[in-house]
């Protein structure tokens, strides 16, 4: 609330806030204001509005899965068409493109996950290191390939026990907490949530908030230790300060685990990823290093989109 | 316009309808104290040694019947062990089998099956459930009892207990076998909804992690229905434990604790619950003290029944700590 | 469009191959669990089946129609002549009058429970109440209602002897208790089928004006008759199913017999027999001279059973719930 003020009283009686066509505009007048102004906290430090410097993988860039000439059907409707892509470690991969474009039925055959679906049937080849994942039994090709999902879905049990579900699930003998702990801890650590839950890893999953049980999530893909790291658009329902702290690890985690994240929201693919590949309607329209598909896009429509001509 | 008073304003239904549904709390208060009023003589005369052994039960629910007219002179002995021991036996053995037969039929059903046989298996146990327990009795006092009687038993152990009691195949091992198969639809029936109904995104993610059909289904959703297993095994012990009809046509009409020394015998002994110890003695209940030792029956099935539903709530307080919702 | 800058190492051939997950890699104790859950699943098959096969065959074995229509009569020695004709009527008569009784008092709860339900403990408590008298045996729920009907105030319900004993067994006793079992059977259906009226059809009501009270009788029972029927179909199930209350309630008079009262109203007080105590009559365990006669009633009720189902699976059946069991 303001005080208020009058506006002048001219001397022909005239009020002054209704201007006359032919007299100047009035001066600016200052309102004085009573309230304190709120303060708005200031972004954390280490946060920039500038896109996340991209550092130099040490280890090298290496391929670790490659498509080729996949096809996926759902009955007779194709969802991916004749894709054919590398995936490497030091490096981020983002999917990128509009609804039903196919991109998260890529991500989802990468790990065979499109199996729990009756109508699906795929053609092509995916390999991991070079073997058929045909050829792989399909537990085993889960645990080097994790996946995280769009909504986070931690497990109705403790963090520890969330985080511990897959290594304890694996073998004949069930490892002892003994064994598991450290393991925890690490994939807590590596995920960015190990500092915020550590005194009590006791508590119910459920109860995290949205951005916390997203990385709980990835936690729990990590425990096992995978090559591969698959991400379903993890950030989508998540708010931006957890946003934030997700495209870190992401960044961070490249180093020893190929990153694959299918994205809907072109910041996002533009600050973290390293190479792009846009699709529509189901076939691979563009692929390439992120500078180059959005900065000087080679397709018309990879120019469209990224324009945000459509979306 | 709207009606604020009149016939059916809305305080008005609200009332009404509020007290046709405190009726049902008057009910069960009125059962309980009516019983127990009634069988309270049975009670007081015996004291604790009601629930105690001692004698044999069918000798002693004679003497209780044969009491002279003579109100002071009426006979309430009565040791009710061997009954009791038979109810807690009969139901102990059919829950426990039935929940595990239930389990894996139920996991069977929504996870390996192949898609003829559920078709056929799902309608099939709905219909189970819905068959009346004589016909059950009656299958098995036609079929099972004249088979366990002539072709299991052999002579000798007949023989061996003759003494005590007869052996005829009507007995613990029919009981228990016929009892489990009644319980179980209705387990399995609750089981495969519960399962149906664990959230995909957590089978998803289960899988996602390299963890083989088997043990997501047995990890996440068997786990995630807790809740609907308590139900099922809660509603699967009441009805175990007010099984009356089939139970006297099957276990056997008399009145004797089967013993578990006795080492196989003890299989094919016959014993007879609470609930069927009162359908055998039905006539006999003008008799004044006979008909209130029958009802000092009821009395303790009642208590058994409520201490069953607080047991079941009880136990699925719980599980909402780590999000599984009851049903 | 290829992505790939080197040639493709040799891959695999091309396959159109769903794959799915082969059993020989698991642990032992999951192939012993997968193995215990077919076997399982085969045995429950297998007692379905010859459940019903048996009962099929020894039903139409020695069901005649004059059976169904022939009185049965009072000797000692069933085997050589009568039929079941008043204990099927018996079971008929029970049925109506258990799920007449049954059914408004069923739907007011359900309907006080999920329209208006205040104050909240009382709701919670009545729920509790229903779930209570859903596990209470019925061999109680008989032995309650002989205590309560035997007294003098409900002497107008059955035959008072000579000597002012009230007999306390009759059809309107046996049925008021077999009420009891439909109870909460018909409370969760109609419950079920209020829960699935969406909100904005209640809000539109209460928009035009209409008051609670009006909403319910003209908009919200109508759109949940399905779910009532379908509880009234479970009930009627249970009841027709159920002996311990008939043993005990009614009387244990093969043919029907008359009670006190005006003519029509002698027929309700009066005692009876329904199939349940024909059956456990005719079988060993009762006088038992004759099994043929207990096969073919078993027949016929089995019968019964079966077409009640069907109408539950034909009504839309239950989608979430099943039965609270007999």
């Amino acid at each position: 609330m303001g005080s208020l003020i009058e506006p002048p009283q001219r001397a022909d009686g005239e009020r002054a806030d209704v201007a006359s066509p032919l007299e100047p505009p009035p001066p600016v007048r200052r309102i004085a204001v009573d309230a304190t102004p709120r303060r708005v906290s200031s972004p954390p430090a280490g946060a920039s509005a500038e896109p996340v410097r991209r550092r130099q993988p040490t280890t090298g860039v290496r391929e670790r899965m490659r498509l080729e000439h996949l096809t996926i059907r759902y009955g007779e409707k194709v969802a991916v068409d004749d894709v054919s892509l590398p995936v490497r470690q030091g490096e981020v991969l983002a999917l990128i493109g509009p609804s039903g474009c196919g991109k998260t039925t890529l991500l989802r055959s990468l790990n065979r996950l499109t199996e729990l679906t009756p109508t699906a049937s795929r053609d092509g080849v995916i390999s991991l290191d070079a073997q058929d994942v045909e050829a792989l039994e399909v537990t085993d090709l889960r645990r080097r390939v994790s996946m995280v999902f769009q909504q986070p879905n931690p497990f109705p049990m403790s963090i520890f026990d969330n985080v511990a579900y897959g290594l304890r699930e694996q073998g004949t003998k069930r490892p002892g907490r003994a064994v598991l702990a450290p393991q925890v801890e690490e994939a807590l650590r590596r995920a960015g949530l190990f500092d915020e839950v550590a005194d009590d890893l006791a508590h119910p999953a459920l109860r995290l908030s949205g951005g916390q049980q997203q990385r709980l999530c990835i936690a729990r893909a990590l425990a096992v230790r995978p090559e591969v790291l698959l991400l379903d658009e993890p950030c989508s329902a998540l708010d931006p300060r957890s946003t934030q702290t997700i495209e870190e690890l992401i960044v961070r985690l490249r180093e020893d685990v190929a990153v694959v994240i299918v994205t809907h929201n072109l910041q996002q693919a533009f600050r973290i990823a390293d190479h792009v590949a846009f699709m529509y309607l189901g076939e691979l329209v563009e692929y390439g290093p992120a500078d180059q598909v959005f900065g000087a896009p080679r397709a018309k429509r990879t120019r469209e989109y990224v324009a945000g001509a459509f979306g | 316009m709207i009606p604020v008073r009149g016939p059916w304003s809305d305080r008005r239904v609200e009332r009404s309808l509020g007290a046709l549904a405190a009726s049902v709390l008057l009910l069960i208060g009125a059962m309980v104290a009516f019983v127990f009023a009634k069988a309270w003589p049975s009670f007081s005369h015996n004291g604790l040694a009601w629930f105690g052994g001692g004698g044999n039960v069918d000798r002693q629910l004679g003497a209780i019947f044969d009491s002279p007219s003579n109100p002071s002179d009426w006979i309430y002995t009565l040791h009710a062990w061997p009954m009791l021991y038979g109810t807690v036996l009969l139901t102990a053995i059919a829950v426990v089998g039935g929940l595990v037969f239930a389990l894996l039929c139920a996991v069977f059903i929504v996870e390996f099956a192949p898609e003829r046989m559920r078709r056929v298996l799902e309608p099939a146990v709905r219909l189970l459930a819905a068959v009346p327990s004589v016909v059950y009795g009656l299958i098995g006092i036609l079929v099972l009892v004249p088979f366990v009687g002539e072709h299991l038993i052999g002579e000798r152990m007949k023989a061996a207990v003759a003494y005590v009691v007869q052996l005829d195949g009507s007995s613990l091992l029919v009981g228990s076998m016929v009892l489990t198969v009644m319980i179980t639809p209705i387990m399995v029936a609750i089981v495969v909804d519960a399962l149906r109904a664990v959230p995909r995104s957590w089978i998803d993610g289960a899988a996602a992690l390299g963890v083989n059909r088997w043990r997501v289904v047995w990890t996440i959703s068997v786990r995630a229905a807790r809740p609907a297993i308590v139900a099922a095994a809660v509603l699967a012990t009441a009805r175990a434990l007010g099984e009356a009809i089939m139970l006297a046509m099957v276990a056997g009409s008399v009145g004797f604790a089967p013993n578990p020394l006795d080492g196989l015998t003890f299989l094919f002994e016959p014993t007879r619950p609470l609930a069927a110890t009162i359908v055998d003695n039905a006539e006999g209940l003008s008799v004044v003290p006979f008909g209130q030792t029958v009802y000092a029956f009821a009395a303790v099935l009642l208590v058994s029944s409520l201490a069953l539903s607080l047991a079941g709530w009880a136990a699925k307080r719980p599980m909402r700590r780590y999000g599984l919702a009851s049903r | 469009m290829s992505a790939l800058a080197k040639p493709a190492p040799a891959a695999a051939p091309r396959r159109r191959r769903r794959g799915t997950e082969s059993v020989r890699s698991w642990a032992l104790r999951d192939r012993i669990g997968l193995g215990l859950c077919w076997a399982a699943g085969i045995a429950l098959c297998a007692i379905c089946a010859a459940i019903l096969i048996f009962m099929a065959v020894k039903g139409l074995q020695y069901l005649r129609l004059e059976l169904l229509v022939t009185h049965p009569l009072p000797d000692l020695d069933q085997s050589k002549s009568g039929g079941f004709l008043d204990p099927l009527i018996g079971t008929f008569m029970l049925t109506v009058i258990g799920i007449a009784i049954a059914l408004p008092v069923a739907v007011g709860i359900a309907v006080w429970l999920h329209e208006y339900g205040r104050p909240s403990w009382l709701a919670r408590t009545v729920e509790s109440g229903i779930e209570v008298v859903a596990g209470t045996p019925s061999i109680v729920l008989a032995i309650f209602g002989l205590i309560i009907f035997q007294q003098h105030v409900f002497g107008f319900l059955s035959f008072t002897a000579q000597g002012d004993a009230v007999f306390g067994r009759s059809f309107l006793t046996a049925g008021a208790m077999m009420a009891l079992l439909a109870l909460p059977l018909v409370v969760g259906a109609t419950r079920e089928a209020l829960a699935a009226i969406p909100a904005h059809v209640r809000e539109a009501s209460y928009a035009l004006g209409k008051t609670k009270a009006a909403t319910i009788r003209r908009v919200l029972l109508p759109g949940a008759r399905k779910g009532i029927a379908t509880g009234a179909t479970l009930g009627m199930g249970r009841i027709a199913g159920d002996t311990a209350i008939v043993v005990i309630l009614l009387g244990a008079s093969l043919q029907m017999q008359h009670g006190d009262g005006p003519p029509g109203y002698r027929v309700l007080s009066g005692t009876g027999s329904t199939l349940t105590t024909y059956v456990f009559n005719n079988s060993p365990a009762g006088e038992g001279a004759s099994p043929e006669k207990a096969y073919a009633a078993a027949f016929v009720l089995l019968l019964i059973v079966v077409l009640l189902n069907f109408a539950v699976g034909a009504l839309g059946g239950r989608e979430r719930r099943v039965s609270w069991g007999r």
